[in-house]
């Protein structure tokens, strides 16, 4: 076991599947001699040379459109979108193209390929470095969509996303990059896409959340239980499409009260269709409204400090939410 | 009237069976209008006009071997790389064996792993940034195989078009960019397109080469596609063509094209026929008579009986295939 950030897992994550199977390689703005502009791809030009770790154009449709070519003649891309607010271009090649592949030739073809993308804010980063891109997608059958919060997780997910044989988003957190370290294990291993990780247990309230929220609300929960003894139980999604009903309903029948948060704004965010599920399949084991913690519906997120501060969801609010829930 | 096939390293029997590639195109293209006019088939996009530019082009392309993305009206290419009528009508007719799709897509939208013809949809133009990355795979992997792509002129005007050909450009990737233009955009005309008269004007500006011909020439067409794909495969990169040609008929069966063209524009464009163009020269060759000229369209219209009965009688998709395949099972 080592000691590693987010960032230099995902990187583990590319050069060992790179030089596990041969079909693998990135592509993307700045991912060869630069390394990417966050550094994930530093240092894999030098092992594996510019045709498998290759600087596109600056064209993001075709970053994806290649992706899926290239998927299709048997080779296993895995496309960087420098910052997901740059995502939309890409959005005809996403949505209509890839995550369709496979239904429109009647599984004749598939589409293995990952869209990697850097998302969220907190880093100074205004209104286009900053952006959660992941409810844009969530409607859409064909995508899995992965968010991890710790370096485990995104170690072992990244490699099974790009051993998936759909399209995978896969979207990580720029505060997380170099802030969240944890334990990683040398040896190979792979993290089923689409199974939640309770990364708290407790018995009072629920707590879903995903992506750099997850250590927000992990730290609100260490607070409860020392200051009130209330017990949270803390789901990290980690896959937020397809999402693990069974995980978060069986939670949620335990505590009978449930918190959802995340870092995206709040109508129409991933936090609505957690609700819903909730509301259908578990109401009567409720004994509090559902609560949902999430910015409101502004632009993310100003440049100025204040601004964004105010935007950014913080420890304080969670711990706030889940006391006031843990006592409705 | 000369012999003009030999020298681009045709035979005589190559020459003949492009012309009944494109004589089965054309008359399964007019039994498709017939079954849409009874009702039978909800929608069809045509392809007639352009028969000798998509029998030209996929002539010189090894089916199997070679890549195709193909455009929506590229019925005479894929049935020249080896698709069926019974393989169109499946999907006319949306039935469950259409090899395509399963009829989960318009017809015409193709896709067959056997021949490397990878799944099309609507929206245009996302085909070219797709072929692109096809053929850099097939670089990477140390692969001879040469990549189709086609587009109607309009469709040009895409970025997803720009940025295909360029990418394909700077890695000199083998791509052969094949613009259908038949002057329309369904009404737009090419002048509301774009402010130039040649497309092919554009591959200068990617460095690559353009090159323009005549569409309704088969064997011109052939031509430059064969040293495009020679060139391809050489390792020199990409070339865009562009086969000037003209639609004969509306868009597709919901289109009404006397909104926007003149019929004496039609008419004057039906005297430059590909499919006619080539009848006359094989037979001023001698290689073909009027009765062996019959005999053939008789044989290719009791094949389309067979493959229309076929389609007719095929079943369904079931109510529950609808949830299949959306991921890998
Ligand atoms: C992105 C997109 N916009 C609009 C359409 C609707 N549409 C279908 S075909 C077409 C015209 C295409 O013209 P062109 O590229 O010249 O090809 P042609 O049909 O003339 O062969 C249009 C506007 C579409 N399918 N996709
Ligand atoms: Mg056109």
């Amino acid at each position: 076991m080592a000691i590693k950030t987010l960032l230099e897992a995902i990187r583990d994550a590319l050069a060992e599947e790179m030089r596990r199977d041969e079909r693998v390689f990135v592509l993307g703005e700045d991912v060869g001699r630069r390394g990417g502009v966050f550094r994930v791809t530093q240092g894999l030009i030098d092992e594996f040379g510019p045709a498998r770790v290759l600087d596109t154009p600056l064209a993001e449709s075709l970053i994806v459109g290649a992706a899926i070519g290239a998927a299709a003649y048997g080779l296993r891309p895995v496309a960087e979108i420098q910052f997901a607010d740059f995502i939309h271009p890409a959005m005809d090649q996403i949505i209509n193209e890839a995550a369709k592949i496979r239904y429109r030739s009647n599984g004749a073809w598939g589409c293995p390929i990952v869209v990697r993308a850097p998302y969220g804010g907190g880093v100074h980063g205004a209104l286009y470095h900053s952006q959660s891109v992941e409810a844009l997608f969530y409607h859409v059958p064909g995508l899995k969509i992965v968010a991890p919060a710790t370096p485990y997780d995104a170690k072992g997910l990244l490699k099974a996303a790009i051993r998936d044989p759909d399209p995978v988003l896969f979207f990580e957190h720029k505060k997380a990059y170099r802030s969240v370290r944890g334990e990683v294990p040398d040896e190979d291993y792979v993290l089923p896409i689409g199974k939640a990780d309770v990364k708290r247990a407790g018995e009072h309230l629920t707590v879903i959340t995903y992506g750099y929220n997850v250590h927000l609300c992990l730290e609100a929960a260490e607070r409860l239980s020392r200051e009130e003894g209330i017990e949270a139980e803390v789901i990290d999604l980690r896959t937020l499409l397809p999402i693990d009903r069974e995980t978060i309903l069986a939670s949620a029948k335990k505590t009978g009260r449930v918190m959802i948060s995340h870092e995206d704004t709040k109508t129409g965010g991933i936090g609505a269709e957690l609700a819903a599920i909730i509301a259908e399949e578990a109401l009567f084991y409720l004994d509090a409204p559902i609560v949902r913690v999430a910015p409101p519906d502004v632009h993310p997120m100003p440049f100025n400090g204040r601004l964004e501060a105010a935007f950014m969801p913080t420890v304080e609010q969670q711990y706030t939410a889940m006391r006031d829930l843990a006592r409705l | 009237m000369e012999n003009r096939h030999a020298a681009l390293g045709l035979t005589d029997s190559d020459v003949l069976a492009m012309y009944e590639k494109m004589l089965l195109t054309r008359l399964l293209d007019e039994r498709a209008w017939a079954l849409n006019r009874m009702g039978k088939a909800h929608f069809l996009v045509s392809c007639q006009g352009h028969e000798a530019a998509q029998v030209g082009a996929a002539w010189a392309l090894r089916p199997g071997i070679d890549w195709l993305l193909p455009y929506y009206r590229d019925l005479g290419v894929v049935l020249a790389i080896g698709m069926t009528p019974r393989d169109y009508l499946l999907a006319l007719l949306a039935r469950a064996e259409d090899p395509h799709s399963g009829g989960r897509q318009m017809p015409s939208h193709w896709s067959y792993p056997p021949l490397n013809i990878f799944t099309g949809s609507s929206p245009v133009g996302t085909q070219v940034p797709q072929a692109a990355g096809v053929a850099y795979a097939a670089k990477l992997r140390g692969d001879d195989a040469v990549v189709y792509v086609s587009f109607g002129e309009g469709t040009a005007s895409q970025g997803d078009v720009h940025e295909g050909m360029n990418f394909a450009a700077v890695h000199k990737l083998p791509v052969i960019f094949f613009c259908q233009n038949n002057r329309y955009a369904i009404s737009v005309p090419q002048s509301l397109q774009m402010a130039v008269d040649d497309l092919a004007d554009r591959a200068a500006g990617y460095g690559f080469p353009g090159k323009v011909v005549d569409g309704m020439d088969v064997l011109e067409v052939y031509g430059a596609m064969r040293e495009a794909v020679d060139r391809a495969r050489r390792g020199e990169g990409p070339t865009l063509i562009e086969a000037k040609v003209y639609r004969l008929t509306p868009h597709s069966s919901d289109d009404d094209d006397r909104t926007y063209r003149a019929r004496e524009e039609v008419e004057e464009w039906k005297q430059r026929d590909g499919v006619t163009k080539i009848r006359a020269y094989l037979m001023a060759l001698g290689l073909l008579t009027e009765e062996a000229d019959q005999a053939l369209r008789r044989r290719l219209l009791d094949e389309i009986d067979a493959a229309v009965a076929y389609a007719e009688a095929a079943a369904d998709p079931e109510p529950s295939d609808l949830v299949r395949h959306v991921y890998a099972e």
